[in-house]
């Protein structure tokens, strides 16, 4: 019986080998087909007859999307996390944990359409040449959805600073404010820089809010008011099925997935390390 | 004798029937004492017998626990510690706490100590750096710790923790200073050399200890009340308490026949 | 028996020290009240920041719901649920995208299962405090991370081409299922960590073995925790878009799926590609509006059991 678990459990290996093997693999056919001059420059336009595969524009729009996101995530996830952790009495815990988690379930589909239908034409209202695709909702929606994960996981953190600590500062006349800045959060700010990493990772993976809301275009631009296309929406746009299968186009698409998954799994070892190696001691 | 009797005239605490519920059970029962200035009153009684959750309401730091009620009153300086005049935060202020288990901030001694002036807004760093003096001066810590001042306060040891929580709520000028079994968590050297700490300083401040040692109670205090089951069974002089109570269940307490 | 201590004579000398030195500044009380009314001023009107930036997330929700539901007025109705996938919007019907979605769940359902609690039974039991257990543990913490499209593109390479499963329910299944594994082999994880080690000595004393105990014993306990994980995995695989894109499945279907080999869609997808064309047919936003009020309900319904099985069923101990 044990054999048949260990088999099952190998099953977890196999898929991060799997996952690894596929992309290096046709990443690297891409990389031998493609000059490295041409890969890293601001020139894409994969579909050309004459294509050209610089994929500056997508980790571009990526890092750009992902910027807007944290801007909004970061600020009200944190503000919520001290709320929770150190203002609100159980009771309204009671009410607001629940709510957060419910935002955190909802499919991320639904937030593309929410970005689309919604925010999108609203935002065009207030910002005369918003285009309709554009970088700045889709960004903005994205830092919505991250918000319950910073807010979950820095109250964790924060949480797990020992209670005399607390007492310790309340004791010696300081308002909770002063606490919560002053004894809790620096105790905390291991796990709390942590949680933004891992928001961060969720970000830069995200992928239906942009492709839906910020659109394909591949021209490398700063301004957020047009539409761009991440990493994530370029391997969307490419899989259903514009580029037939062993071409360089087709393997591009592999090459891009392989950086984003070298992004993400980078992100996620960086978190892991920050939360152990400068943990307080308490 | 004449002083005792001006100083008791003007206590710094007096207690008012004060009863305390920890949602339905009752944890303190109608408790009437006056705590006098410059004395140490120490506060005995078997384990459960409301002594911690006593000394906490003086500060009101009893009031952190969600379904906690409290009835009667407390008067500082005769003003009831529940008005609207003195705020929760000016109350600690004045009456500082060392807990049982010693708790610095992850922080250097330094930062630990003039944690409390700096919330007050103290800026200037000289001044800062005098307070720490005399702070660590006073809690008997400096001439140990004087040369690592920068360091993490968790480096020292647990007495020497201790005496810095002890610098650290003497370093906002308090009146009084309440103890929650300062020692119960310190080997026998580093209680002596607490309990030597705590004769020099009841020259300039009041001291409530909470104690679960008798012996602790008779070397150094000067008042003492006995607790049982929430209720506030004698207070007198210590050697009157140690040597001739006057209430049977004292007595048995005293002499080890429970608790 | 009791004598009052003594300051000792080391001390003595210590005291004329303190005598000489200046008494810390103290600090005046009238100019801290005012300081102290600001830092109470500044300490309520920071609660009243941090409350308002808490409740933007119920605000956020509502106004999503609102938005969503009263887009989906007058198109979310029996029809609606029972009809074919049209190309004229007027005529569409999600019939076929919702039994789509039930067969992926019939396959991701079984294979997590399987999958997630045998790994967390050979985690848990059978190589606890092993290096091979921090290798997996390793493992699924990082597969959780990734980004879902890589799973579809996971998907495209070994079920939809080396398995030549193309873009039929069994692929997009077992896609899914690799995808969600992480959130039931922690959730099983920690079921069975619950699970208190007096109830597994017990039987190890009546003379069971391993496996006895897991299968007679630990299981059975955990079994509510493990259901739950189940739950938020199915609800979790129910929503996802990109694997399901990546592996190609297409935009409009007819047929109402037979079997596991056959093509399908399922509700995130028609979502998203009503969603990408309601430009130039405004009544898609409507039709989209209406399947994710479907898909919402349908989750919500999922929680909502998960919640009773964890609180009827979990024995606390």
């Amino acid at each position: 019986m044990p054999i048949f678990f260990l088999g099952m459990a190998s099953v977890s290996i196999f898929t991060t080998f799997g996952i690894a093997a596929t992309l290096i693999v046709d990443a690297f056919r891409f990389f031998s087909e493609v000059p490295v001059g041409q890969v890293f420059s601001t020139n894409l336009a994969p579909l050309r007859a004459q294509p050209s595969f610089g994929i500056l524009p997508l980790i571009n729009a990526t890092i750009i999307v992902t910027l807007i996101a944290m801007l909004v995530a970061i600020p009200i996830g944190l503000s919520a996390a001290i709320f929770l952790s150190q203002f609100a009495s159980p009771r309204l815990r009671k009410v607001l944990k629940p709510v957060l988690e419910v935002l955190a379930g909802i499919p991320t589909i639904v937030y593309g359409f929410f970005a689309y239908s919604f925010v999108t034409p609203l935002l065009m209202k207030l910002i005369p040449d918003l285009g309709a695709k554009n970088a700045l909702s889709p960004g903005i929606v994205m830092g919505i959805m991250i918000i319950p994960m910073v807010a979950s996981l820095s109250e964790d953190a924060m949480n797990a600073v020992p209670i005399i600590l607390k007492d310790g500062a309340l004791a010696l006349g300081s308002t909770k404010l002063e606490v919560a800045f002053r004894v809790i959060i620096p105790s905390a700010i291991s796990g709390i820089i942590a949680s933004f990493v891992l928001a961060v990772s969720r970000a830069i993976g995200e992928t239906m809010i942009v492709t839906i809301a910020s659109g394909s275009s591949k021209v490398l631009t700063f301004d957020i008011k047009q539409s761009m296309q991440t990493m994530t929406s370029y391997i969307v746009e490419f899989t259903s099925g514009d580029a037939a299968s062993g071409t360089t186009g087709y393997y591009s698409l592999y090459a891009v997935a392989l950086i984003l998954f070298i992004f993400t799994l980078g992100m996620n070892l960086l978190a892991q390390y920050i939360s152990k190696r400068f943990r307080e001691e308490y | 004798m004449i002083n005792e009797e001006k100083v008791l005239s003007k206590p710094i605490f007096s207690v008012n029937d004060l009863s305390l519920w920890y949602g339905e059970e009752q944890a303190l029962k109608k408790i009437n004492l006056s705590i006098a200035n410059n004395q140490v009153t120490a506060i005995i009684g078997p384990s459960g017998c409301g002594k911690s959750t006593f000394i906490k309401t003086l500060n009101r730091m009893v009031e952190n626990i969600p379904i906690v009620k409290v009835d009667g009153d407390i008067l500082y300086h005769q003003k009831s510690v529940f008005s609207n005049e003195m705020s929760v935060e000016e109350l600690r202020t004045r009456v500082g706490m060392v807990f049982q288990k010693p708790n610095p901030f992850p922080k250097s001694i330094y930062e630990n100590v003039v944690y409390g002036p700096k919330i007050h807004g103290i800026k200037d760093k000289y001044l800062l750096m005098e307070i720490a003096e005399n702070s660590l001066k006073r809690a008997a810590l400096w001439d140990e710790v004087k040369d690592r001042l920068k360091k993490n306060a968790l480096s020292l040891s647990g007495g020497q923790q201790q005496r810095l929580c002890i610098a650290r709520a003497l370093a906002v000028s308090p009146d009084v200073l309440l103890m929650d079994e300062p020692t119960s968590a310190l080997d026998p050297i580093a209680t002596g050399r607490i309990e030597d700490l705590i004769l020099d300083l009841k020259q300039e401040y009041t001291i409530v200890i909470v104690t679960h040692s008798m012996q602790q109670a008779a070397r150094i205090s000067d008042k003492t009340a006995f607790f049982l089951m929430g209720e506030l069974i004698e207070y007198d002089d210590t050697q009157k308490i140690f040597s001739n109570p006057t209430n049977k269940k004292t007595e048995d307490y005293i002499t080890g026949r429970f608790g | 028996m009791f004598t009052q201590r003594q300051p000792s004579i080391r001390k003595k000398a210590s005291i004329g020290k303190l005598d000489l030195i200046e008494a810390a500044p103290k600090l005046n009380i009238e100019i801290n009240r005012n300081r102290i009314a600001r830092r109470l001023i500044l300490n309520n009107s920071m609660r009243i920041v941090f409350l308002i930036a808490t409740s933007l997330g119920i605000v956020i929700l509502a106004i999503l719901l609102y938005r969503i539901i009263t887009d989906s007025i007058g198109w979310l109705n029996l029809d609606f649920l029972r009809g074919n996938l049209s190309i004229f919007p007027e005529r569409a019907g999600i019939k076929g995208v919702i039994i789509g979605s039930v067969w992926l769940m019939l396959i991701v359902i079984p294979v997590t299962l399987v999958l997630g609690v045998s790994t967390a039974i050979y985690l848990e039991e059978y190589a606890a405090e092993s290096r091979f257990q921090t290798l997996i543990k390793v493992n699924i913490s990082n597969l959780a991370s990734v980004p879902s499209v890589i799973f579809g593109l996971l998907g495209l390479a070994v079920f939809g081409r080396m398995l030549n499963l193309g873009s039929s329910i069994l692929s997009g299944g077992l896609t899914l299922s690799l995808l969600v594994l992480p959130i039931i082999v922690v959730a099983s994880q920690e079921a069975i960590k619950a699970v208190p080690g007096f109830l597994r000595e017990a039987s190890y004393a009546m003379g069971a073995d391993k496996w006895m105990t897991v299968r007679k014993v630990v299981l059975p306990v955990a079994l509510p925790g493990i259901l739950t994980g189940s739950i938020l995995a199915m609800s979790r695989a129910i929503g996802e878009t990109a694997p399901l894109v990546v592996l190609g499945i297409p935009t409009l279907i007819l047929r109402i799926p037979n079997s596991v080999m056959d093509d399908f869609t399922a509700l995130p997808i028609q979502i998203y590609y009503w969603t990408l064309d309601t430009v130039l047919t405004r009544e898609y936003a409507n039709l989209a509006a209406a399947t994710i009020v479907v898909l919402l309900a349908i989750l919500f319904g999922m929680n909502a059991i998960a919640i009773i099985i964890r609180n009827k069923f979990e024995t606390k101990f």
